[in-house]
């Protein structure tokens, strides 16, 4: 892994690394086989990078796209050794992140207005409070709008949240009409001066059209208090999703019009690959990724460390890790 | 982004035309197709290349009958070895021992407090259990406050120690309690874990040994793509857990990951989550999840709440017209007002194969049958029994009379037609319950 000690180095990148290094190693793994130990372009090389890219869960048709693109470059260019196609495929890949890879915002409004949702359990609380802590850390005055007012104790868990971050928060009680929270929230925010504002909201699955229209009112009624708000609207995915992640990002993005992708769950053994298919058919970044349950778990998603979290940087890295 | 597989089939399958039996040269696209069906639905690369492996060999060599077209053989024998693969029936779930001891086990996430509550109230309602709850998660913020939440909404007694660390601690405590206090069910609630994290995997079993539960559930959700296969197993290698429970069933996902779990570590699906309400709870039905991986719908649930509101006799007696194909525009109304009779037309129509993806983005509610309620109606019943004689004056009239047009009163009778040889078909193909509310699925195309 000598590889990854280079690229990460650094401490603020030390728990990235420990994180993503877990879930790497399969498909490093993988990937350093088929890349090693050949010479030739050959069809049994192209079904081991199919597996390769499927286990990663980036989808049957994402990897089809990659790998017929491949095949037609390598014929068009004559290319047939197999660092070559190393360099195509990588390509490829970060191809499918184009125009996608902004990184955070940069200019902010004051209040900068977050509003976080997603399906159940994908770690939107725990993601906020990280987020918090961030913006804190950056000196920003930040205040939580606690609109999950639906599963139990949400409201208590994000207020530990706030205390561990060291910011405000603005809650009401259960069962509280979310929209109303979000509303007090900002007007809190306005009159308290905050710099940055994060509204939690309840989990719920995309398919509930119910639900899913409370969440448009939610984000609707910002605007009134905030023009523009939500600046920012996140969708949290767990990493560990399949491909309904697709369907998920397409049925919140109609209804509250997602600016960016929070990809959670990354020191487990998945590798969140379904967020290239996003990428690709839904044109939203990925702004960050959840890397533990620790406050400083969550880091900026850097586009060419995440490919690289898939794929051995080049040939001679691969081999040489293939040798250790 | 999923395609109904049987119109996957029927495309692939139009090369096929004319050969009498399969073979392994006319039935690779097919092939191909029930595999990227299966990764679609999040099936493990492995299983599906080995199920399709399975079907391959079952179907080589089988005769094409005139009746059956090669792609519903094909999807009959998928199907099968699907629900086989799943366990084939639902798995038993009995209360046994003094105080029967449940640990639930999983990724964090996956609904483990939610499902503590639902199978609390489970034991209370359906066994007669007086369960006690066990708030073992002492790291996720809250989760305590969770537990105790819904314990207080089912009326089910919470045991926690606010502010203690030690879960392993907590559960024996929770075992002694509770046999003091006459409770004869204990659900213990644990932390979300990796199943990667030894020190988490190290304590979860040294709670496994201090209650020696009954049943271990191993909770997952039904959303999880090719990582269910290695935290399945992982969880399985540690625990030896002696159940699943495969949550947030109620959306939209194919869920394959069931499917790879059982075929990995062999375990027994024994409850679904199908909402967040505390009685959303269901127990599993292979072929139904059969159905849902293949993107079939979910007809026998369709048909289960259809019989709620059908009496038998409707029924057998529709069923008996289906079969000698005397169905006709009469029933096909009625069976129209039943459907509304059985509660919001959405739901209803994402159960029905093929449906979930024509309905996408469509706004649709009762009104929407109104204009082939007003076609119908504008027939005389001769008309209504014996569509055929709808010549193009009488067309023009019913188009009057229900104020459409000709092109429409066409497409209903057209969609009619349609629908009438798809039952046949199944009728054929299944017989009984299912025949009754197939003919619905025509209704869409």
């Amino acid at each position: 892994m000598s590889f990854f000690k280079r690229i990460f180095s650094g401490k603020q990148k030390e728990s990235l690394d420990s994180g993503l290094a877990k879930s790497r190693t399969n498909v490093f793994q993988k990937l350093t086989k088929v890349f090693t130990g050949r010479r030739r372009v050959d069809e049994d090389l192209m079904e081991e990078l199919e597996e390769a890219l499927i286990t990663a869960d980036v989808g049957v048709e994402t990897t089809m796209k990659i790998l017929d693109r491949l095949r037609k470059r390598a014929r068009f260019e004559a290319y047939a050794e197999v660092e070559e196609l190393y360099t195509m495929l990588r390509e490829e890949i970060a191809g499918l992140f184009e125009g996608n890879d902004s990184g955070p915002v940069k200019d902010m409004a004051s209040p900068h207005v977050v509003m976080v949702v997603g399906v159940n359990g994908v770690g939107k609380t725990t993601s906020i409070g990280k987020l918090a802590w961030r913006y804190k850390q950056a000196g920003k005055r930040v205040l939580l709008g606690a609109a999950d007012t639906f599963r139990a104790a949400a409201i208590d868990q994000l207020t530990v949240w706030s205390e561990r971050a060291g910011v405000e928060i603005v809650a009401q009680h259960m069962g509280a009409d979310p929209a109303a929270v979000a509303y007090d929230t900002l007007e809190a925010a306005v009159a308290r001066n905050s710099e940055v504002v994060i509204i939690d909201t309840a989990g719920r699955l995309h398919n509930k059209r119910g639900l899913m229209e409370e969440l448009t009112k939610v984000r609707r009624i910002m605007d009134r208090i905030v023009p523009g708000a939500p600046h920012e609207v996140l969708l949290v995915l767990d990493g560990s999703t399949g491909q309904n992640a697709v369907e998920q990002a397409k049925q919140f993005t109609s209804a509250t019009e997602v600016t960016g992708l929070v990809l959670t769950k990354l020191d487990g053994t998945a590798k969140g690959g379904v967020v290239l298919a996003i990428s690709d058919q839904l044109n939203i970044p990925v702004r960050y990724v959840g890397i533990g349950e620790k406050m400083e778990d969550l880091q900026d998603f850097e586009m060419i460390e995440f490919i690289d979290s898939l794929l051995p940087e080049n040939w001679e890295d691969a081999a040489q890790a293939a040798q250790s | 982004m999923f395609e109904n597989l049987q119109e996957r089939f029927e495309k692939a399958f139009q090369t096929l035309k004319g050969h009498g039996q399969i073979t392994e040269i006319n039935i690779g696209e097919t092939l191909k197709e029930v595999r990227k069906a299966l990764l679609d639905a999040d099936v493990d690369f492995k299983t599906a290349k080995e199920f399709t492996q399975r079907v391959k060999e079952k179907a080589l060599g089988q005769k094409v009958l005139t009746s059956i077209k090669p792609g519903q053989l094909l999807i009959k024998i998928t199907h099968h070895e699907l629900t086989e693969l799943m366990g084939s029936a639902a798995a038993p779930f009995k209360p046994t021992g003094n105080p029967f001891t449940v640990l639930m086990a999983g990724l964090q996430g996956a609904g483990k407090t939610t499902h503590s509550g639902k199978i609390a109230q489970l034991l209370k309602d359906k066994h007669g259990k007086k369960p006690l709850l066990v708030a073992c998660d002492v790291h996720r913020p809250a989760a305590v406050d969770q537990l105790m939440v819904l314990g207080d909404s089912i009326g089910v007694e919470v045991y926690a120690e606010p502010g203690s660390k030690d879960a392993v601690h907590i559960a024996q405590n929770a075992i002694a309690h509770a046999k003091s206090n006459g409770h004869n069910a204990v659900i213990v609630d644990t932390a979300g874990r990796l199943a990667i994290d030894e020190a988490m995997m190290t304590e979860i079993q040294s709670i496994r040994s201090a209650v020696k539960p009954e049943e271990i559930l191993f909770t997952v959700d039904a959303m999880t793509g090719q990582d269910a296969v290695r935290t399945a197993k992982a969880f399985n290698d540690a625990l030896d857990f002696t159940g699943v429970v495969l949550t947030k069933l109620d959306g939209d996902t194919r869920g394959g990951a069931a499917l790879a779990i059982h075929s990995v570590v062999g375990k027994p699906i024994k409850f679904v989550g199908v909402g967040e309400k505390m009685d959303a709870l269901d127990t599993f039905h292979p072929n139904r999840m059969a159905d849902r991986i293949l993107g079939m719908g979910d007809v026998v649930s369709l048909v289960e709440r259809a019989q709620d509101v059908i009496s038998e006799k409707e029924a057998a007696a529709l069923e008996a017209k289906i079969r000698k194909n005397k169905f006709d525009l009469e029933d096909f109304l009625n069976q129209i007002q039943q459907l509304k009779k059985m509660g919001n037309i959405k739901d209803l129509m994402s159960m029905i194969p093929g449906m979930s993806k024509a309905l996408k983005g469509i706004e649709l509610d009762d009104d929407s049958f109104k204009q082939v309620e007003c076609i119908i109606q504008s027939m005389t019943p001769v008309e209504r029994s014996k569509p055929e004689i709808l010549d193009s004056r009488r067309k023009e009239r019913v188009a009057k009379g229900s104020g459409t047009d000709i092109a429409q009163v066409n497409r209903l009778l057209k969609q009619f037609q349609d629908m009438k040889k798809m039952m046949q078909v199944m009728t054929k193909g299944k017989g009984g319950k299912r025949s009754r509310m197939a003919g619905l699925s025509a209704l869409g195309r």
